[in-house]
């Protein structure tokens, strides 16, 4: 048993515990940099309306950091929990299905095309896009109720393919920089944001989330099978509509401002699993903080750690994420030995 | 107050499933639907319970259609158990039996004191008070049939439409289940069930429905559907019929000759 009980935390206990470590997270983030900074000095000198060199570092370089290490985190750990509700399997997950790579085509594509360079929103839009129609593409493969094996399979050919679509932008690209700047971009940073990123991004999101979180009830009714969730007055149609659409703009936006961040939907929803009572509902913004938390801490690692050039953070996540996709996996065949 | 059916027809894959068949179940009845495998029995409790939309045919609630009604009000008037009865992710029993209570909620609202007092009381009708904190994945399946029926309870439906109650019962918990449901039917809600067990059906519904290749083939009291011909032609069976305190029962003993030579055709 868990010490927890059975039944998780109350979500007047657990979500306001969640909300202040993300905050903690926050405010780490953003007095930990490259650079000492006076933190006091440099709020102080914001209020005041002083452009001085604390104030710059903090406006310019570590609040978009921490805004959208926190956004971002949130966006995966949610649409991971919302995804897995969806096809009621705790593998589906942006990253391991194949939309993180298929929104990161999207966004290559609009970069590579030039139209990024014409329109700033082009980026995100086409990480949606990308996002999008991967998340329609994995539905009509799987249909319902998607067993593990077939759902892991439409992942590797969604991932081999956009792979492959990536490879192919890289191989056309039209000076070994423009390759360079797509690589780097797609190992997923939060390096050198700035707040037009994080005004840019955080619409999306934020309406990937209202519809994601919309359809909390109609998840906890689906675990019964979608004929009892009919039954209990949920129509399937609306509620798949509403967690696709917003899976595909949280990831879209994410992916489009901190390139391709992998595994923080995987492992998020599955350690808080047990604290909400294991109800897909509820785990959708517990979910999102946790990521938000994740991320953060992935972040702040990178920063501290004395590796230079900065690792990326794409990178650490899938160091510490593939490893527990292992051991699932490893759960999930013993459990169905 | 009834759920009407009106020459319902059903086509899956391409398949005719139910082909004009007429039902309807009235509150306070307890209505058995039975027939061979592969009828069209579960399709038709399926279109009573408004989870499946009939190609043909209209269903009728309490004198309005599913549109009228709308969504939520129907599924506050008709509860249905399901046939598969696994549940995705491992919820404590006591949360599962709380979905029943969703038509009832407004979203992110707490549960009330009536849903409270709802879930109780249907978990303690089934006997799965017990249960509540367990984890429904470390259940027997015949223990997560009664919670998934508790579930079904706890919606306080004016209507229950069940799939098959009694597979993976004991037969202690078969008879318990079949006098619930007599109790529920007692205090005004309509039942529906699909049964396989013809000496159950035949001694604890009111009223049968006999479903044979898609078509409505009989309905009305027991002894008048599982006639001896009917049994035979229908079922390929003969059953042994007698008394027990005043109340006839039948048990399906052997298959009919006509049967054994189908099979040895095959």
């Amino acid at each position: 048993m868990t010490p927890v009980g059975h039944d998780g935390l109350r979500p007047a206990v657990l979500l306001p515990a969640l909300t202040v470590l993300t905050l903690a997270m926050l405010a780490v983030s953003l007095a930990v940099g490259y650079e000492p900074l006076d933190l006091g000095q440099a709020v102080a000198d914001l209020a005041a309306g002083r452009a001085t060199l604390p104030a710059l570092v903090l406006v310019e370089l570590r609040l978009p950091r921490a805004l959208l290490g926190g956004l971002v985190g949130f966006s995966l750990g949610m649409a991971g929990a919302a995804m897995q509700g969806m096809m009621r399997n705790p593998l589906a997950e942006p990253g391991v299905v194949g939309i993180s790579s298929a929104a990161a085509f999207g966004a290559v594509a609009a970069f590579y095309s030039g139209l990024s360079g014409a329109m700033a929103l082009a980026l995100p839009l086409g990480g949606i896009a990308g996002a999008l129609v991967a998340t329609l593409v994995l539905f009509a493969l799987l249909g319902r109720g998607a067993s593990t094996t077939t759902l892991i399979l439409a992942g590797v050919a969604l991932n081999s393919f956009a792979g492959a679509a990536t490879a192919l932008a890289l191989n056309l690209a039209p000076n070994p920089y423009a390759a360079l700047e797509i690589v780097f971009w797609l190992m997923g940073s939060l390096a050198d944001r700035s707040m037009s990123h994080v005004w840019l991004a955080l619409p999306l999101m934020a309406a990937g989330w209202l519809l994601m979180a919309s359809t909390a009830p109609a998840l906890d009714a689906l675990s019964l099978g979608e004929e009892t969730a009919a039954s209990l007055g949920f129509g399937l149609t609306a509620l798949r509509v509403r967690l696709i659409g917003g899976a595909a703009l949280s990831v879209g936006g994410a992916v489009a401002v901190a390139g391709a961040i992998g595994f923080v939907g995987l492992v998020v929803p599955h350690l808080l699993r047990p604290l909400v009572g294991h109800r897909p509902g509820r785990l959708l913004i517990a979910s999102g903080f946790g990521g938000a938390i994740l991320v953060l801490a992935a972040d702040l690692g990178v920063r501290l750690a004395p590796i230079r050039p900065e690792l990326k953070l794409g990178v650490v996540t899938a160091l510490i994420g593939a490893p527990f996709l292992f051991a699932l996996v490893q759960r999930l065949r013993r459990e169905a030995l | 107050m009834a759920i009407v059916a009106r020459t319902i027809g059903v086509d899956l894959a391409g398949r005719r499933v139910l082909d004009a068949v007429d039902a309807t179940l009235a509150r306070g009845e307890v209505l058995g639907i039975v027939g061979p495998n592969g009828a069209g029995k579960s399709t038709l409790l399926r279109v009573l319970a408004g989870v499946l939309a009939p190609d043909v045919g209209e269903l009728r609630v309490d004198g309005e259609t599913r549109a009228q009604l709308g969504a939520k009000a129907l599924a506050r008037r008709v509860a249905f158990l399901a046939q598969e009865g696994q549940a995705a992710w491992s919820l404590s029993a006591g949360a599962l039996v709380g979905l029943g209570r969703l038509p009832h909620r407004r979203p992110f609202a707490a549960e009330s004191e009536a849903d409270r007092a709802a879930i109780a009381e249907a978990m303690r009708r089934c006997d799965v008070s017990g249960f509540a904190a367990r984890p429904v994945g470390t259940l027997s399946g015949g223990e997560r049939r009664r919670v998934l029926l508790a579930r079904a309870l706890a919606v306080e439906a004016f209507y229950l439409l069940a799939d098959e109650p009694l597979a993976g019962l004991d037969p202690g918990h078969q008879l318990d289940t079949l006098r619930l449901l007599r109790a529920i039917a007692a205090a005004g809600t309509g039942v529906a069930v699909v049964l396989h067990d013809l000496s159950l059906a035949a001694r604890f519904c009111d009223r049968l429905l006999l479903i044979h290749q898609g078509r409505g083939v009989a309905d009305g009291p027991p002894e008048a559907v599982l006639d001896e011909t009917r049994l035979a032609e229908i079922f390929g069976v003969v059953a042994l019929r007698g008394l027990h305190a005043g109340t006839p029962f039948l048990l399906p003993w052997q298959t009919t000759a006509r049967r054994g030579s189908d099979d040895d055709r095959r």
